[in-house]
């Protein structure tokens, strides 16, 4: 295990931001911590880092123990939401200030910077100061920066945060692609459920300071360890007093043999590609359902029909809720 | 942004009322002190400069200035780092404290000093003189004096300049491998540099013009520990009204150009 953080316990007065927080990250992945802001994504970050110290608990960062390291003792490269650019200093300034901190020789920095640029596609911008660059552009340097040391793992708070969607589409799939390239065990933060499951070899949901689940993609979001993740991670709807995906429904307009749940169409809504139908069961739910177009147009489907809904076979049923 | 407004009649009407009040104030009055200075000519008035009592009392008030400027610059510096970076019980208090030279009266000052350190029944001033350093009536009181004065320019101008650049990029040279010192060096210093250099010519300017906390510390002997401020004081009692208005006109010239340098410098931190 690349990072390890045990019984990590962190208050702000009153405010306990961690409580007895225990992961495990194993090196060579790109792992995203996610959950609502504020629940102390950031500060387990910056506890790693070294950036905040813990009231309780240890950080083991490559199998040493670094939770009295000061920052710059534990080899971590840390990216910030806001850049944190050097912005007295030269793009490759910047990128040589982690190389220059540790006395390397002028021309091993400046063959270091060089290939780091060439990396993050900022070559023809060395000389410019991070003002003149754009928002991606600048945490692209922010990121080469960091690269810049070889630091034992890269940590990313919401690096994309502050990004148009568009430019925080492009980047994090670059990230992904750059991790491929050059497996250094990264986490980053992130609220957005669609970048970590799109980014991430591996979740950790975390919220009110708590791990909730740890687990890839496709087990967080397909076997939630719990309402809160189910809900976070994805759409729900609730059937028969259990959550369930929308699109894990399917639709039938006759009887269908084995345990369906009969109701009617109240509403049918297609937003491009996709079908969105709300059905009213005999039990008083108002079941949502995705559909893709074509599957809608298959079923037949219309307002006011009765309608037979499963459950797909194939997909896991899901957490039973307090109802159940 | 800017307001495109047109100037109406009331704004012709504001300009007329500021602009006469600036003149009669400011303007008219500083430029009889140059006019009078240099009114026998350029030559009187280097020559009412050369005596060796004004000549000293400049060298003086350089001296003091000096110093002032470069303790005020780190302890500026530092007492900013301390109210901005760190969180300690007694903070506000120690804010409040850095703007009393502000408010309270240089003469006031001056008296503190002289209670605190005189080698009679001072303070602390009887202990000093035992070890032979002697404060009041000499350069190192008036030198306190004038730090004490011109304390909060420094502090003023940098601490603001620290909140708005944040801890961002001192955490990431941490994270990157300096230390502190390093982090200070290379990162936090360069981030308020312009703002130093605003607060120093400000401390110049007002480490020159200081009078009356600088009067009743140094006992005001000429030739010995007379300011040029003091120096015009006397003179001017004295009926060398051509020294006084030299001498007047000579710190007048050196405070401007601190401020037509902050002038110069202040667009450029918008780079
Ligand atoms: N320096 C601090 N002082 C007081 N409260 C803080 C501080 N840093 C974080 N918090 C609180 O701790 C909680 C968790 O913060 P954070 O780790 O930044 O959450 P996240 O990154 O998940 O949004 C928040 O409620 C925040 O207000
Ligand atoms: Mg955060």
């Amino acid at each position: 295990m690349s990072i390890r953080a045990t019984n990590v316990t962190k208050t702000f007065g009153d405010f306990v931001a961690l409580d007895d927080v225990t992961v495990d990250l194993p090196t060579g992945h790109l792992t995203a911590l996610l959950g609502p802001s504020g629940g102390g994504k950031s500060t387990l970050l910056r506890i790693i880092a070294g950036l905040d110290t813990a009231d309780s608990g240890t950080v083991e960062i490559e199998g040493v123990e670094a939770s009295h390291l000061p920052p710059q003792k534990r080899n971590v490269g840390f990216v910030f939401q806001h850049y944190a650019a050097f912005k007295h200093m030269s793009v490759a300034k910047n990128v040589a200030f982690g190389l220059e901190i540790r006395k390397r020789k002028k021309a091993d920095i400046d063959a270091k910077v060089k290939e780091l640029l060439e990396l993050v596609h900022l070559s023809q911008f060395a000389d410019r100061m991070p003002s003149q660059l754009s928002g991606g552009q600048r945490q692209r340097m922010a990121l080469a920066r960091a690269l810049a040391v070889e630091p034992s793992v890269l940590l990313l708070d919401e690096p994309f945060g502050a990004l148009d969607a568009q430019v925080r589409k492009e980047l994090r799939d670059w990230l992904r692609r750059l991790h491929d390239e050059i497996p250094v065990t990264t986490v980053f933060v992130t609220h957005d459920q669609e970048e970590a499951l799109e980014v991430a070899d591996e979740i950790v949901v975390i919220n009110h300071g708590r791990v909730e689940q740890v687990g890839t993609p496709d087990e967080v979001y397909h076997q939630p360890a719990n309402d809160f993740v189910m809900s976070f991670l994805g759409p729900t709807t609730t059937l028969n007093g259990s959550a369930v995906r929308p699109h894990d429904i399917d639709v039938f307009n006759q009887p269908v043999a084995g345990p369906a749940v009969e109701g009617t169409l109240t509403e049918l809504k297609r937003i491009g590609f996709d079908v969105r139908a709300t059905i009213d069961t005999a039990g008083g739910e108002h079941v949502t359902v995705h559909l893709t177009r074509t599957h809608a147009d298959e079923r037949g489907l219309d307002v006011g029909q009765r309608v037979w809904i499963v459950t797909s076979a194939e997909r896991r049923p899901v957490a039973q809720t307090g109802l159940a | 942004m800017r307001a495109d407004r047109r100037t109406g009649a009331g704004g012709w009407v504001l300009r007329g009322v500021v602009v006469t009040y600036v003149v009669l104030l400011v303007a008219w009055p500083t430029g009889l002190v140059f006019k009078r200075a240099f009114q026998d000519g350029i030559d009187t008035f280097f020559s009412s400069l050369t005596s060796p009592d004004v000549q000293h009392a400049l060298a003086l008030t350089v001296t003091v200035a000096g110093w002032a400027v470069v303790i005020n610059l780190v302890f500026g510096v530092a007492i900013s780092l301390l109210l901005v970076r760190y969180r300690f019980p007694g903070r506000r208090i120690l804010s409040v404290l850095i703007d009393v030279p502000l408010s309270v009266s240089p003469v006031v000052v001056g008296l503190a000093l002289v209670l605190v350190y005189n080698a009679r029944d001072g303070w602390f001033g009887t202990t000093l003189a035992t070890w032979g350093f002697q404060v009041i009536f000499s350069t190192p009181g008036m030198i306190m004096a004038t730090v004490f004065v011109a304390l909060p320019l420094v502090v003023r101008e940098v601490t603001p300049v620290l909140e708005e650049i944040g801890t961002d990029q001192e955490q990431a040279a941490r994270s990157l491998g300096a230390g502190g010192f390093q982090t200070f060096w290379r990162i936090t210093l360069p981030g308020i540099r312009w703002a130093i250099v605003y607060g120093l010519v400000l401390a110049v300017a007002r480490s020159i013009g200081e009078f009356g906390a600088v009067k009743i510390v140094s006992g005001n002997i000429t030739g010995q520990s007379q300011t040029a401020t003091l120096a015009v004081e006397q003179t001017y009692q004295n009926f060398d009204h051509q020294a006084a208005y030299a001498i007047a006109a000579l710190l007048a010239f050196t405070a401007m150009l601190c401020l037509i340098v902050v002038a110069i410098l202040r667009p450029k931190e918008q780079h």
